[in-house]
């Protein structure tokens, strides 16, 4: 468990806090590293079980080949689609300019 | 005859019967959620003038001699993380604040099409994580039995308003204990079927292959009522089972006898509140009463399963919650005032000489993004989306989230023996009885830690149900939690309704009801 | 070609629009071309809550391309989250395969019957299936304002194609990017419509240099915005010379440097750096867990392999093996694809002359193809139609000359040979009035008869057009023969 052993440094989390487009204030993220640290020591016990044979389970069902026909079905008029979003011109969603990023 | 107290099963024979029609007994209800719940705060929202639409319109079908379904004129409350077309659905989210789904969850459609009469949404922790309701946006609910006291979470909106007969079926969602857990606070039964059984489609995603909606209501019967009408394959839900649904009402009744009873003894070491220990036990013995044996069984990895929980879940919620971005719905910052922000940056890097941090600044888009998301989510939904895109984060992949998926076959392995042995394997719920609103709002681990006997079945699949079988000293529900082999609800809604035969604590209510 | 100082080293990764009726996790429609927002629902707006459940057909479609790519198919294969922000991709992150595709470790063979290059096998590393994202449109001219996103394109079903860097020059990539098309084409599992987005292709790019010590390789270069296959080739052309003169400039070697984004200006013909954040490459891939697994057995491996049909490369071999076509000649055929190559075989069958009807498709019939921008199968004159007519040619009912003003009859009137003949006033000649007509021509011209007498064969040539102006149906090679024949009895 090459990497678990530290706990998190406020640079570990400023880098993550952008990875998930979160805005945090000096304070939160003092707070974040702190409280993730603790967690992360936490769940850093599983590093002692030894899993070298262990299939992952990724579905408690473990259902496999589920498949839809290809029929269309009718889906929502554009004003339904449209209805719930923050700014928009009744044609398309409306966002900051995407440029460059 | 009081309405209020009267069981699901109960209210389905008087309204066939017609000696109440939908109209006056949903009248009934919304009349108890305005005396009640200003102090409880069970609902995120009540929709008076669609449930009282609703009503009559079963009430003109049965008139005209229409069939009608299953729970026609059933007053039911419904978590707020099931989307209800063109009806706030919030999560307890200030990302979902005016969020009005274009469209019904699965769920919603059959509880339609059974005729239950939806009467609101309830409260629950923001975006189902907590454990307590108090991460609601909305503010926390208040425990019914103790309103210093929290109702449990995250379904604790559904929990407080069958305990508080502000309805009489509840339907929740539990994906580490967020059904089964305040089911216990509030001294009502509550179910987490199998992973599959009830389709999730529909259901806002916290982690999807933990989540499970399942029913809350006072009596076994009344549950196993609710399951018959949500369970059931669904198209537009992959890892929906395509089984048959059984009629869990008519096997409520078969004989326990010969039932094998498993008991983990380690559930009972160090960290169990004694009362609960005590009651627990004492249930189990009313089950030897009743013609089941008792033997010890092991779930050696359960010790791992809050690590392995949070670590999974987290992985999957930080992906699930990723589309709360203010581009496509709900909420978006102020853009003006990002713009702003933006360029104040800019001026004072540039006249600090800074031109690189100038030039590394976010672009617009960029910061409309983590501005939405540091407005939208609260605290703990932040924690766990960084806890989850830290741990899927380039070279970690491999020592959380699929050392957590590894543990979590141990854990699956674990059940299957012991289903080898024993029928059902019975425990507490819950450490500790409902514990004081505040006291681990600061302390998230400490949080975490109450889901020790709750997150297994999870991580497993399997069916669970916490079902009262006590009260403390102080006068606060205990609950017993039973878990079966994958698919046998039915073993686990018998078992309980016959506990319930023997026993009155389901019929007992927290005193807010008597006075008023 | 001129002597480069480097070698070329080119992979591309090849997106193909796969040709469902419906999106790849929703059923909403994927035809193109609609309102914008019209075509979409909760699953493919990312609404909360919304679930998505796989294509079949899409599955199916992307299995047969990868056989046909020789490709192998894992018994286990499942859906990955590939996460990142952007506008067009309302859920935050797109449903791709990442650790265990779909199909693994095939082959395309490219040839050139120009023999500019020579015939490789160009290894195929993965195909997988991943769904598209949505579309975003900003006005650059009007610089803040808003961009604007359609989700109509979100969810359809895209196959990702990805070669081994073993192209050796824009030609190969071209061929490649050709044969790969085609091969689409007769799977008929993609319109390939460029101008749609339903082909869309990436280039990734370095040299190989030869210096003491060892060969070098600059840095890896990912080309994108190329629209058009002229695009692939030119901008392989400008971005080899451009690393090439970097590395004169520079130095920087493979591995100095992170791999680089460029998008290629079709207008400049020039390919610029795109800015690129170093985080953005952490997608924190990891199973979705909305969806299951798909396990392939190998009965259905080999029940797909049936419905793959015959293959161009296949069929190049078989038009040169069973009907005496050259390879160039099957190359034109085959490349025009599974209908004209079906066109061809029924003419070729009926005629019985395979080399003539290869001449008369490929001369005639392509020739008005183009012109009139139509496929083989609006064509006027049907298969059973011009095997009449090489028929006629090949029995020396008819000459080639008078052919062509037959088949342009065919094709005007949509009538047979038979028919255009009788039209036009063809009678075949007799062979009794034939060899009287040539004995009267010999009897008028004996300075001819005696120069073939001599040795001189060619003079029979003024023969031929004094028998045309007799008969115009006469058939001139049947002329000469006879003409030569009763001089050789005198
Ligand atoms: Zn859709």
């Amino acid at each position: 468990m090459k990497g678990c052993q530290v706990s998190l440094s406020l640079a570990d989390v400023k880098k993550v806090a952008m990875l998930a487009r979160l805005q945090l204030s000096d304070t939160e993220l003092e707070r974040m590293t702190h409280q993730l640290g603790q967690i992360v020591d936490y769940v850093n016990q599983l590093a002692e079980l030894d899993t070298e044979s262990v299939t992952p389970l990724s579905h408690a069902g473990e259902l496999v080949n589920v498949f839809a026909e290809d029929k269309p079905r009718p889906g929502l008029s554009r004003a339904e689609v449209l209805s719930g979003a923050p700014k928009q011109d009744d044609e398309c969603y409306r966002v900051p300019a995407v440029l460059g990023e | 005859m009081n309405l209020l107290a009267a069981s699901a099963t109960d209210l389905v024979r008087l309204l066939e019967s017609g000696d109440v029609s939908s109209v006056d007994l949903t009248r009934v209800f919304l009349e108890r959620i305005k005396s009640c719940d200003t102090a409880v705060h069970a609902f995120a929202s009540v929709t008076q003038e669609a449930a009282l639409a609703q009503a009559r319109e079963l009430d003109e079908l049965r008139a005209g001699g229409k069939p009608v379904g299953k729970l026609a004129g059933v007053p039911v409350a419904v978590k707020d993380v099931l989307c209800t077309k063109g009806q706030l659905t919030t999560c307890g989210s200030r990302m979902l604040a005016s969020y009005a789904p274009p469209y019904d969850a699965t769920v919603i459609t059959r509880l339609r099409a059974a005729g239950a009469v939806l009467l609101g949404k309830t409260n629950m922790d923001e975006f189902a994580m907590g454990s307590s309701t108090e991460t609601s946006f909305h503010g926390p609910t208040e425990n019914p039995w103790d309103r210093q006291r929290t109702p449990g979470g995250s379904s604790g909106g559904a929990a407080a308003a069958v305990a508080a007969s502000m309805a009489s079926l509840s339907v929740g969602s539990d994906t580490g204990g967020s059904i089964r857990q305040p089911a216990a606070f509030c001294g009502v039964v509550g179910l987490k079927p199998t992973y599959g059984r009830v389709s999730r489609y529909g259901l806002v995603a916290f982690a999807s292959s933990l989540d499970q909606v399942g029913p809350l209501a006072s009596t076994a019967e009344d549950v196993a009522l609710l399951l018959e009408v949500i369970a059931g394959h669904d198209e537009r839900d992959s890892t929906s089972a395509d089984l048959p649904v059984p009629s869990y009402g008519e096997l409520l009744s078969e004989p326990l006898q010969g039932l094998r009873i498993g008991i983990v003894e380690s559930h009972f070491a160090e960290g169990l509140d004694g009362e609960i220990e005590e009651s627990v036990r004492r249930a189990v013995a009313i089950y030897e009463q009743l013609g089941a044996t008792v033997h010890p069984v092991e779930l050696p990895h359960s010790r791992y399963a809050i690590a392995t929980y949070y670590i999974i879940a987290s992985c999957e919620a930080s992906g699930n919650l990723a589309r709360y971005d203010g581009a496509h719905y709900g909420h978006r910052t102020d853009e003006g005032r990002m713009l702003e922000e933006l360029a104040e940056e800019r001026r004072l890097l540039v006249e600090s000489g800074d031109a690189d941090g100038a030039e590394q600044l976010d672009g617009p888009l960029v910061r409309m993004y983590r501005r939405t998301r540091a407005e939208g989510f609260g605290d703990e939904v932040k924690r766990r989306i960084m806890l989850g895109t830290y741990a899927l984060s380039a070279g970690y992949y491999d020592a959380y989230y699929l050392k957590a998926l590894k543990v979590r076959r141990r854990i699956r392995d674990d059940f299957d023996a012991a289903f080898q042995q024993v029928d059902v394997i019975a425990g507490p719920v819950t450490p500790t009885p409902a514990f004081p609103l505040g006291e681990r709002t600061d302390d998230p681990l400490s949080m975490y830690l109450g889901d020790l006997y709750t997150v297994s079945a999870n991580l497993a699949g399997i069916p669970a149900l916490s079902l009262p079988c006590g009260l403390t000293a102080s006068g606060l529900p205990i609950a017993l939690q039973l878990q079966a082999p994958p698919f046998e609800e039915a073993r686990l809604l018998r078992a309980a309704h016959q506990f319930q035969g023997e026993t009155d604590w389901h019929t007992r209510r927290p005193s807010l009801v008597e006075e008023s | 070609m001129r002597e480069q100082p480097y070698e070329i080293v080119i992979g591309l990764e090849v997106h193909v629009q796969l040709r469902t009726r419906t999106k790849l996790f929703c059923r909403c429609s994927t035809e193109f071309g609609q309102p914008a927002n019209t075509q979409t629902c909760p699953v493919c707006t990312g609404q909360p809550g919304s679930l998505p459940v796989m294509n079949r057909d899409a599955f199916q479609l992307s299995m047969k391309t990868a056989l046909a790519l020789h490709c192998q198919i894992p018994e286990f294969t499942r859906w990955d989250r590939k996460q990142y922000y952007y506008p067009d991709l309302p859920k935050g992150y797109q449903i791709s395969q990442y650790d265990l595709p779909m199909s693994c470790d095939g082959w395309l063979e490219i040839c050139d019957s120009q023999g500019v290059f020579d015939p490789k096998r160009v290894g195929i590393i993965r195909a997988h299936l991943e769904e598209d994202a949505g579309k975003s449109m900003h006005d650059e001219t009007s610089g803040r304002a808003d961009s604007r996103i359609d989700l109509n394109r979100t969810g359809t079903p895209l196959l990702e194609i990805v070669s081994q860097p073993d192209l050796r020059s824009a030609a190969e990539a071209r061929a490649y990017l050709d044969e790969l098309k085609l091969l689409l084409q007769y799977l008929d599992v993609s319109d390939c419509n460029m101008q749609e987005g339903s082909l869309r292709v990436d280039a990734n790019v370095n040299l190989h240099l030869d210096e003491p010590g060892g060969v070098i390789a600059t840095p890896i270069v990912e080309i994108k915005n190329l629209n058009s296959f002229r695009a692939v080739e030119r901008a392989l052309e400008y971005e080899s010379q451009r690393q090439y003169e970097v590395w004169l400039e520079k130095g920087v070697k493979k591995g100095d440097i992170p791999k680089q984004t460029r998008g290629w200006d079709d207008q400049l013909e020039v390919t610029r750096a795109q800015r690129h954040k170093e985080e953005s490459s952490d997608y924190r891939y990891f199973p979705d867990p909305d969806l299951v697994p798909v396990v392939v057995t190998p009965d259905e491996v080999e029940r797909v392999r049936a419905t793959v049909g015959e293959l161009p490369a296949a069929l190049r071999l078989r038009l040169q093996e069973e009907y005496d076509v050259s390879e160039y000649d099957a190359n034109v055929i085959v490349n025009q694809g599974r209908d004209f190559v079906g066109y061809f075989v029924e003419v070729a069958d009926a005629s019985g002359d395979a080399r003539r009807t290869s001449n008369w498709i490929q001369q005639e019939i392509l020739r008005r193809l183009n012109e009139l921008q139509m496929s083989i199968r609006q064509f006027p004159v049907t298969a059973a139609a011009l095997a009449g007519l090489v028929k006629a040619i090949a029995s020396g009912e008819l000459d080639s000359s008078r052919g062509r003003d037959v088949f342009g009859r065919m094709f005007e009137h949509g009538e047979s040979a038979a028919e255009a003949m009788q039209s036009l006033g063809i009678v075949s000649v007799d062979a009794g009035s034939l060899r009287s007509l040539c004995e009267g021509l010999l009897a008028e011209n004996p300075r001819v008869v005696a120069e073939v007498k001599e040795g001189k064969q060619k003079a029979v040539g003024a023969l031929i057009g004094q028998a045309k102006r007799l008969n115009p149906n006469v058939n001139p090679s049947e002329v000469r023969e006879i003409c030569l024949e009763l001089i050789a009895q005198q």
